[in-house]
């Protein structure tokens, strides 16, 4: 069937911030989506709130809204562009849930709109939980037993009647928020109240719990003329009862048989047949472990999560044929991408084995459960690639950047055996270390199968891997050449099996060297090397011919990915990547992406002239290096994860491209950064590089408290704190000992005043800077969780001149080649540098995409020894955009129970959204909009702020009242406002009496907190208890004055009609 | 103990033993399948080749007797990445390492199966040695290698005497690999004559030409009672039982190697009994209406393949294994038409026998292994036989 020539304009909605449960996967889907289409000469209009995402480039669409994902945003839009189609499939949960309101209120037909892709009875079909009941039963297909109730009573009469344990899923959500297992009545009603108010359609499954079989996905497709196939399917090692997203997830299937791998094969064809989709589609099974019996647990009638990885376990491009199918094309007249040569009608054969492993937030939400269970955790994630399974399980756990590189990175030999049984009983993240200890202590696989309710078989791998373990300690520094083989074979690092031989690094290497142990590489192809493929996308494994060639007439560059997705790394260094390697292209470049990260779009496979999907770690760079050569390598786009290879790629002998590591280190290193802010005149708050608790705490009284103490060499001010006491250094410098620190201390004099940020650009003459950013909070809340104004609107003319000034001496000074991004913070005219980074920051998208001047491209630009004023450029601060763009921090604090929520120096956001408009006000009241605070609701809130606040407070609490809130405060607050002239409720504490403020929290009438916790290490119990059932009600909680004060101000100004700015148009 | 896989060409892949230690010459072909090993194991069409599997990891839920689509494995050799230390299924009842011994099949493991396949995929299928011992003068024993030919091989495999396999289970039309339990539990339609796939009360003749033990399995779980003949029974001892319908099996080999049974077939063809053919039989009847058949360079062998019906345009993931294909070009325009394509490379998947009940398929609705969206086959056969009463 060729294309439908009735579709000319269409609409793709994207999935807005990045969340837990919906992350850069979306932009690699969507991205990959708008590309085909345009291909097919369709004229494509984008619509996501996200500013970090590349979907959202002018490149990738036509015209791109940068606007929050509302029902009143698209209405708007489709009325001012008039698309004929929208394409709701491809931006997850949340542009699905938008389409079907769309269209569920007549607006679609009204405006002869039509859904493509999907029609919105078949989303009804797989998301509505009695309609898909109802469909599973129709066709014959075996789903738990289960029953949809719309409150807690009949809930609980419902789970008695199928018998505990119970699953709970809220119907409409994301990544299952709200959802749980229930092994009581009281655990049931407390999941249930929550779930009820979560869902969209306030409705919860109750389902009989399947926890323990196991878990098997298809990803399938269906073309309009009803022609099926599967992509892949996947088997969790983490039996059902943990979210597939946090499992530990294998591609193919590694314990079914034909017989049940065709069984649940067929099952799937059947269902999407049934559904009617024309697309992609993950379906998910519960299969026993001890016969044929299985259940379909979901279906999800669009690309996912496991989509993504599907198609970068396999080579196979859902979401590029999804979006064909959608305009008609059926899967025998799409070109298959990979071979060039077959269709898109055929299923990947793979010869290799796929490993995902979750990468879950515990190490910056250190007070969290640990626990994993039917919510998901994971932020990110990492895959890997083998021929064979330890292998590539070794291979993700030392991509995942959690300092562990094998299954002894956590030591548990200190466990008593009663201990050790306990933990193997708990389901969270360090699970299989628990199980490798076990092994270790000769537990056998049937009770350790029996406990975990893991495969015998995964058992079996782990084993084989601690077995190595001690084979290698046995043999010490007389390793034999063998063993060395078979360790590599299992892809044992060299720094791994020096730990264990008490050989060095270096004598390990050179014995593999010497003997040919060398890491080849081998092609992901879709077809198991039945066809000669086209597409360069490499995994190394050890032993066997080697497929990559790295010959070449051109220049080459290594492009060094930013790994797994993190609080703190996002999709921004992704974007940075791809539009880096895009531009060494443009530049003559052959380019080569080493990542592995299987949700975005760097690692689609045409993308670089090469992909390795490989870890980030020297020995696996090095392996790549040695049969790349590359002329140089580019670190500054590839956030820390690639910062920190700088080194070892010196060693290497690979130049660095841009900025000169010694220049990297000036900046980072504190002694040498002291001097070149002295030379230039720079000032900075004062401070002192620390090792001991001992010396931060004279340093902190010799600067005077409150002090600002931080590791050096992190990411997202990991493990960064405000210390107001000696005791809070104490607890500080315990954490950041926990996380293994090689790198000093720093303690700095706690400044409190305006954040500015700054990324520039820089030649080694000239510097461009597109704009100035300000930061709605005071200091002391990390940058990448504040509101960030661009441009700065409330700075004096002098101080503006400061920055520029400072900005140029130290881009100069520290001979940066491409970019830099320094903070500031300014008190008065007092100008101070607190932050520098010599390398692409998080902001670059942002203001990239409001300025308009292409960041990466140009700095890239320059890394290839262009200057800026070749280039077309003006040096200097460019002229300032006549509207405001403001980026608002998107927090996923309801997905990880027991985190702490307050604001600090450590960031906690997990995505980002834009407001984008003429006036700041509005600009303002579309990022509160796009980060999903829509209030008011019921027009009830509570307020709670420490001493020190409660005056500024008192004016911010009178403006809500205006707007027609309740204000609800305890003690201290209500009498402070009060006295103010603000009325206040006065509630009891926690502590006393009901209906204290807990109750009144918990009986859903409240809309908004504000609570301000006092700093340093002793926050109080109650704030916390306070802010996380507050969260975990779904009521919007904020911890900072300046945070408030911007929310009345977006509340005061709420406008009906919103102004849309195509983004391309800048 | 070390292992050796010599090519005609001369490679040399060093590996370690599985199986039998007995040296062995035979044509080397590849598997793409993921799963089913046991099922690629004991498919009597492998007779005279040993096989590579593609994907690295075999074994791993060990031998489920249930599933062997013959009484014995038939592979010359059998070639592997890796095996799996222990099996891991409920149904488990051994581990391929003692399955390969106990069946006598040499092989090899810890090889380059990739490395391997690109060879035979570059140059095209050719013979190979697996040894334990590497031969002193290797031009020798790659002469021997390449004097290799697989011949009469479908007398070898099919049945020596003839038998019937009764409608056990009528209605479950995956005969395998059923599902059981009391939840997942689906009954199965109860299968009636009214039903228009039923195939109760009909009489299949199938020509055991090395037959996978699916198809007669299939035809019997519709209702049909089946009789299994041996490859070389006259045509006229077949007809002469007057069946509602005629099975030509898959096999191994040449097709065009088989003239005594293409001369049967054309009765069968003259004959006016509704006949449906798989693979070797697809390839049986086009030889013996005129048609020619071909090498491929490298064949289809695996679970992937896209396979076009031409009439409706709809494609189906079919299982495959075979290395001779139909010669279009080759046809009688007023005998026989193309009916289905291969998409990747457009060689021929099926054909239609004009003003006859006949329809053949170069792919294996049976699957086992394999995708099992092309059991719809079985059905329209059944069709025809009640249609042709």
């Amino acid at each position: 069937m060729p294309k439908n020539p009735d579709i000319k304009k269409v609409l793709v909605i994207g999935s807005g911030p990045i969340i837990i449960g919906q992350a850069a996967e979306f932009d690699y889907a969507g991205t990959q989506a708008c590309r085909s289409l345009k291909e097919e000469g369709i004229e494509v209009v984008l619509l996501n709130s996200n500013p970090a995402t590349i979907m959202t480039d002018k490149d990738i669409a036509d015209r791109v809204y940068i606007e929050p994902l509302t029902v009143e945003v698209v209405e708007q839009l489709i009325l001012k562009e008039r698309p004929d189609s929208v394409l709701p499939t491809l931006g997850g949960q949340a542009g699905l849930n938008l389409a079907m309101e769309l269209e569920e209120a007549g607006f679609l037909k009204e405006n002869n709109v039509r859904l493509i892709g999907t029609t919105a009875l078949t989303i009804k079909k797989a998301e509505d939980r009695e309609m898909f009941k109802e469909t599973m039963e129709k066709i014959g297909e075996p789903v738990a037993p289960s029953e949809i109730v719309e409150d807690v009573e009949t809930g609980l009469a419902v789970a008695a009647k199928i018998g505990y344990p119970v699953v709970l899923r809220p119907a409409y959500t994301l990544g299952g928020s709200g959802g749980g297992i229930a092994e009581n009545a009281d655990q049931c009603r407390e999941i249930l109240e929550n779930g009820l108010r979560l869902s969209r359609v306030g409705q919860v499954l109750v389902e009989r719990c399947i926890a323990g079989w196991k878990e098997i996905e298809y990803e399938v497709m269906r073309d309009g003329a009803g022609n099926v196939i599967t992509v892949c399917n996947m088997e969790n090692i983490d039996p059902v009862g943990v979210h597939t997203g946090d499992s530990i997830v294998v591609a193919p299937s590694q314990t079914l048989g034909d017989k049940e791998y065709q069984m649940l094969r067929t099952s799937a064809l059947k269902i999407i047949t049934e559904l009617g989709i024309t697309g992609g589609c993950n379906v998910q099974y519960a299969l026993h472990p001890e016969s044929f019996e299985y259940c379909v647990i979901e279906v999800n009638p669009r690309v996912s999560r496991s989509s993504a990885l599907a198609s970068k376990a396999t080579g196979y491009p859902i979401a590029k044929v999804a979006a064909k199918i959608a305009l008609g094309y059926t899967l025998d007249e799409i070109k298959n991408a990979v071979t060039k040569k077959t269709y898109a009608s055929f299923e990947p054969m793979l010869d290799y084995v796929v490993v995902k492993m979750p990468r879950l937030p515990f190490d910056k939400f250190i007070s969290a459960s640990h626990t994993l269970g039917t919510q998901m955790k994971a932020t990110g994630e990492v895959m890997s690639i083998c021929t064979n399974f330890e292998g590539a399980l070794m291979k993700a756990i030392r991509s995942l950047e959690q300092h562990v590189d094998c299954l002894r990175s956590y030591d548990y030999s200190g466990l008593s055996d009663d201990k050790l049984v306990e933990e193997l009983k708990k389901v969270d993240d360090r699970r299989i270390w628990i199980i490798a200890e076990a092994l270790r202590r000769g537990y056998s696989y049937d009770m350790l199968n029996e406990i975990t309710k893991i495969d015998r078989w995964f058992i079996d791998k782990l084993a084989i891997l601690t077995e190595m373990e001690q084979a290698l300690c046995d043999a010490g520094t007389g390793l034999s050449v063998d063993l060395l083989r078979e360790a590599k074979r299992i892809e044992f690092p060299d720094n791994v099996i020096a730990r264990l031989t008490g050989l060095t690094q270096e004598a390990v290497k050179k014995m593999r060297y010497e003997n040919g142990i060398r890491a080849v590489y081998k092609m992901v192809d879709t077809c198991a090397a039945e066809f000669a493929a086209e597409t360069p996308y490499y995994y190394s494994c050890f032993g066997g011919e080697n497929e990559a060639d790295g010959t070449t007439d051109r220049k080459k560059v290594l492009v060094l990915g930013s790994g797994p997705i993190r609080i703190g790394q996002g999709i921004e260094f992704d974007f940075c990547s791809v539009h880096s390697t895009w531009a060494f292209e443009r530049e003559g470049y052959e380019t080569v992406i080493i990542n592995n990260n299987p949700e975005t779009v760097s690692t689609d496979f045409d993308i670089a002239d090469k992909l390795y999907f490989e870890p980030l770690t020297p020995e696996d760079v090095e392996s790549i290096v040695d049969v790349e050569k590359p002329d140089g390598a580019v670190v500054q786009f590839g956030g820390q994860t690639a910062i920190k290879l700088t080194e070892a790629l010196m060693k290497m002998g690979v130049p660095i491209l841009g900025t000169a590591a010694e220049d990297v280190d000036a900046a980072e290193d504190r002694e040498l950064f002291d001097r070149i802010l002295e030379q230039c005149g720079i000032p900075r708050p004062k401070g002192h590089t620390v090792f001991t608790a001992e010396e931060a705490k004279k340093a902190a009284n010799e600067l005077g408290y409150p002090v600002l103490v931080r590791p050096s060499y992190v990411l997202g001010g990991q493990g960064m704190q405000i210390a107001i006491s000696d005791a809070d250094i104490d607890e500080f410098i315990g954490i950041i000992n926990q996380i293994a620190q090689e790198h000093p201390i720093l303690v700095d004099k706690y400044i409190m005043g305006k954040e500015i940020e700054v990324d520039a650009i820089c030649d080694g003459t000239d510097i461009l800077i597109p704009g100035i950013m300000e930061h709605i909070e005071r200091t002391g809340i990390h940058s990448g969780d504040s509101i960030s104004v661009y441009p700065a609107r409330s700075i004096s003319e002098g101080s503006r001149r400061t920055i520029v000034d400072y900005t140029e001496k130290l881009a100069r000074a520290l001979h940066v080649k491409g970019m830099i991004n320094i903070q500031f913070i300014v008190d008065g005219e007092d100008v101070y540098i607190i932050e520098v980074n010599p390398r692409s920051s998080r902001t670059v998208p942002y203001i990239s995409k409001v300025t308009g001047i292409p960041i990466v491209p140009l700095a890239t630009q320059i890394i290839c020894g262009h200057t800026i004023r070749e280039l077309g450029y003006t040096p200097g601060l460019q002229r300032e955009a006549d509207y405001f763009a403001i980026k608002m921090p998107v927090f996923s604090f309801e997905k990880i129970r027991g985190a702490d929520i307050s604001l600090g120096p450590e960031m906690k956001s997990t995505g980002e959204c834009l407001g984008i408009a003429r006036s700041f006000n509005e600009a303002l009241y579309k990022a509160f909009q796009g980060a999903g605070i829509k209030l008011p609701k019921y027009k009830n809130m509570i307020i709670t702020v420490r001493d020190s606040d409660k005056e500024e407070m008192a004016d911010i609490a009178a403006r809500f009242a205006a707007l027609g809130y309740r204000i609800f405060s305890t003690g201290g607050t209500a009498r402070c406002l009060n006295a103010h002239g603000v009325r206040a409720i006065p509630v009891p504490k926690i502590e006393q009496e009901s209906p204290n403020i807990l109750d009144l929290i918990l009986g859903h009438e409240i809309d908004l907190v504000i609570d301000i916790p006092a700093q340093g290490a002793e926050r109080s119990h109650d704030g916390f208890v306070i802010r996380r059932n507050a969260i975990e009600t779904g009521v919007t909680v904020l911890t900072a004055v300046d945070t408030a004060r911007a929310l009345a101000t977006s509340m005061e100004n709420r406008a009906k009609e919103l102004t849309l700015i195509d983004i391309a148009e800048i | 103990m070390k292992a050796y896989l010599i090519l005609e060409d001369g490679t040399v892949f060093p590996g370690v033993s599985i199986g039998s230690e007995r040296e062995v010459i035979s044509e080397i072909v590849f598997n793409t399948s993921m799963t089913g090993y046991l099922e690629v194991l004991t498919d009597p069409s492998y007779a005279g080749q040993a096989v590579v599997m593609t994907y690295p990891l075999i074994g791993n839920y060990g031998i489920c007797r249930d599933d062997m689509e013959s009484k014995r494995a038939w592979p010359d050799g059998y070639i592997v990445r890796e095996l799996s230390r222990i099996p891991s299924n409920f149904r488990s009842g051994d581990t391929i390492q003692h399955f390969l011994k106990e069946q006598d099949i040499p092989g090899i493991s810890g090889i380059d199966t990739r490395a391997l396949t690109k060879i035979l995929r570059e140059k095209g299928t050719m013979n190979g040695m697996i040894t334990t011992k590497l031969p002193d003068d290797l031009t020798e024993a790659t002469e021997r290698i390449r004097a290799y030919s697989v011949r009469g091989v479908v007398l070898k495999t099919t049945t020596k005497e003839p038998y019937v396999l009764v409608p056990e289970n009528p209605g479950n039309t995956v005969s395998k690999g059923t599902r059981t339990g009391e939840n997942g539990a689906q009954p199965a339609p109860p299968a009636s004559v009214f039903d228009p796939t039923s195939g109760l009360g009909l009489r299949v003749a199938l020509m055991d030409y090395g037959a996978k033990s699916n198809i007669g399995e299939s035809l019997a779980a519709r209702g049909c009672e089946v009789t299994v003949w041996p490859a070389d029974t006259p045509a006229e001892t077949v007809l002469a039982k007057r069946p509602d319908g005629i099975m030509l099996s898959n096999g191994p080999g040449d097709p065009a190697e088989n003239t005594e049974i293409i001369k049967e077939v054309k009765k069968f063809y003259d004959s006016d009994v509704p006949i449906f053919a798989i693979c070797l039989g697809h390839q049986l009847m086009a030889l013996a209406t005129g048609a020619k058949t071909y090498k491929l360079k490298y064949g289809h062998r695996g679970g992937n393949h896209p396979v076009k019906d031409l009439a409706t345009g709809r494609v189906y993931i079919t299982s495959q294994n075979h290395g001779y294909a139909v010669d279009t070009e080759s046809l009688d325009p007023d005998v026989a038409a193309p009916a289905f394509v291969n998409v990747n490379d457009g060689t021929n998947e099926g054909l239609s026998y004009k003003g006859k009940n006949i329809f053949t398929v170069q792919y294996h609705p049976e699957a086992c292994p394999g995708p099992q969206d092309s059991g719809y086959l079985f059905d329209r056969f059944i069709r025809m036989m009640k249609e042709g009463r």
